[in-house]
């Protein structure tokens, strides 16, 4: 590599992610000089410094022009953009749930904002990475600070066995990957995606080489919780505070699929023939299992967790039909994880938001402490009825649009396949509705214990998270189009 | 006399595949972690490796990358089995009860 190109630093391009970091830093020195209740100040900080980075990301937009810095190393075009805005909107309501939640706690605050916007750093650089070593480095700089924020409450044996397993599967994971990407290297002689993919698709299929692609791929799917590498995130979610948990289910989820899409889709897309059938099976057996299991949960973020694991099923079924040098074909594949991962967010998000304010009166997280909903807050209970339908895929709600972007490119696949994948959606939405409407049916048609508690007040930050979100994954039904254009501009796949 | 490169590459595999039985049969967690730490280092010895074969530095920076990150995740690491131990006084990681819906 050339040094002065290497050394060539464009500010701009980094604006977004020096401006986490700036306000990350600021979070952490402000903590230090507030004192008792003041503490809770830090928390508006945070939401400043998410915003201007936000303002950034849209100058670029408007910019234009793809940028780089370290040498291509990070890359700012129209893909990067797309999940940063995504990433900055899904800090803004991981942190306008987590206000009341931690300054009720009251421990760890400044550490928490600080943790939070770390890993929201890390995420901002993954889709700028196009270099096997960034990527490397932005994944372990979402997963390190996921470790310390799932065993944030100490004191709670539950929530530290479950950061530690969380841990142990995140390092193994790491070390996985991280021999897959030492082989690749080994064979290839480069570590950036695009010279990686020329390599491959010059060069002879090495058994051992495709051992190593399906490595480093395996080290993605921990990070997405897919079916086999799916053990921690049941028992993390449920030990980590709520919003934390709805931070690993939606963010640090999407950071790994932003990964897994540049590795895929670029550098071993030569070698598609083989991981691909491999990630159909995994999508299979991903959304099953996880729909099965989530059947029979009692305890709501249980329930939840479970159903994350099914939709990561379902993100993972347009990687299983890419072939390699059907650039149309594959456009289509990307385009359907974007819209999928994007209406994921919202709605998945606005369920832990319904469950932080229930939470509050019943931290038991019971799915029977929801009985009488209907009743006692008509408000929150409209809202958690809208995301859970959207979750299970019914119009004319955003989660309708993207499993039918999901099923659509299964079909267009065309192979033997694609068809059993889009049966095997078919199937398993009917069975998450099975659970997303017994919440539903206790929501609005079982009685409240006696004696009536009382209504839940889920104070102006949470409800505004709700009520948005709401809006939100009705409105982008509406304008599905516009969420299809916005998907198919970001698309990013192999050149050559 | 230098030692062929495929050797290191041997040592590598089975160091790294040492770590791999270590971490799935072993209970203690503390263990588990530091066969975890072999996986990791069995990755820089491949990458070094490799570096040396293709003649470029690339793999020798990842490696550094590889060792600073190792280094952070081992300090996370303790502070979480530190507080498992003062929770529940025992760093296994069977015996979990709590967990169990």
């Amino acid at each position: 590599m050339d040094v002065d190109q290497a050394t060539q630093i464009d500010l701009f391009a980094l604006a977004p992610e020096l401006a986490v970091l700036g306000a990350s830093l600021l979070v952490l020195l402000i903590e230090l000089f507030l004192h008792g209740p003041r503490k809770r100040f830090v928390n508006p900080i945070a939401v400043l410094g998410v915003l201007v980075a936000f303002g950034f990301v849209v100058a670029l937009w408007l910019d234009g022009a793809q940028r780089s810095s370290f040498g291509q190393m990070f890359v700012v075009d129209d893909y990067a953009l797309a999940f940063k805005g995504f990433f900055l909107a899904v800090a803004l309501f991981v942190l306008l749930i987590s206000y009341r939640y931690f300054s009720e706690i009251r421990t760890f605050q400044g550490e928490y904002y600080f943790l939070m916007l770390a890993a929201f750093l890390g995420m901002m650089l993954m889709p700028s990475a196009r270099d096997l070593v960034m990527l490397f480095i932005a994944l372990e700089l979402v997963s390190v600070p996921g470790f310390i924020m799932a065993g944030l409450r100490k004191f709670d044996l539950r929530s530290n066995e479950g950061a530690m397993k969380f841990f142990l599967f995140g390092v193994l994971s790491a070390a996985v990957l991280l021999f897959g990407l030492s082989i690749v290297y080994g064979f290839t002689g480069t570590t950036t995606l695009e010279g990686v993919a020329a390599s491959l698709s010059a060069g002879e299929a090495n058994p051992l080489l495709l051992a190593a692609t399906l490595f480093v791929i395996a080290g993605f799917g921990f990070k997405v919780s897919a079916v086999p590498f799916h053990f921690w995130a049941p028992d993390t979610y449920e030990g980590a505070p709520i919003p934390v948990t709805a931070f690993l289910a939606v963010a640090s989820k999407a950071a790994g699929f932003a990964g897994l899409l540049q590795v895929t889709f670029v550098a071993f897309e030569p070698l598609a023939d083989v991981w691909a059938p491999v990630l159909g099976v995994v999508a299979i057996l991903t959304m099953t299992l996880g729909n099965l299991t989530a059947l029979t949960q009692t305890n709501m973020v249980r329930l939840l967790a479970y159903s994350s694991v099914a939709h990561a099923g379902y993100v993972l079924v347009p990687f299983a039909v890419v072939q390699p040098g059907d650039a149309a074909l594959n456009a289509d594949a990307f385009s359907a994880v974007l819209v999928y991962l994007f209406a994921y967010g919202a709605m998945n998000i606005g369920a832990f938001a319904v469950v932080i304010a229930v939470a509050r009166r019943h931290p038991g997280r019971r799915v029977s402490d929801y009985a009488g909903l209907g009743q006692r807050s008509p408000g929150l209970a409209v809202a958690l009825t809208t995301f859970l339908v959207s979750l299970g895929g019914i119009p004319p709600l955003v989660g309708f649009v993207a499993k039918l972007a999901v099923f659509f490119v299964a079909v267009e696949a065309g192979t033997t396949l694609g068809i059993v994948l889009a049966a095997a959606v078919a199937i398993n939405t009917v069975i998450s509705l099975v659970y997303y409407l017994r919440v539903a049916r206790v929501v609005w048609m079982e009685e409240a214990p006696e004696p009536e508690p009382e209504p839940v007040q889920p104070g102006l930050a949470l409800g505004f998270t709700v009520g948005g979100l709401a809006v939100v994954t009705v409105a982008l039904f509406v304008l599905a189009p516009l969420l299809w254009g916005a998907a198919d501009q970001a698309v990013l796949i192999a050149s050559g | 006399m230098s030692v062929p490169a495929g050797y290191y590459l041997i040592l590598a595999a089975a160091l790294f595949s040492i770590g791999a039985v270590g971490v799935l049969i072993r209970r203690s967690v503390i263990v588990m972690f530091m066969c975890v730490e072999l996986m990791l280092n069995s990755v820089n010895l491949t990458l070094v490796t490799f570096a040396r074969i293709q003649a470029n530095l690339d793999g020798q920076v990842l490696a550094f990358f590889v060792i600073v990150v190792a280094a952070a995740e081992v300090v996370v690491g303790l502070a979480l089995v530190v507080n498992l131990f003062r929770l529940r006084a025992s760093t296994d990681a069977d015996g979990v009860g709590a967990l169990r819906a």
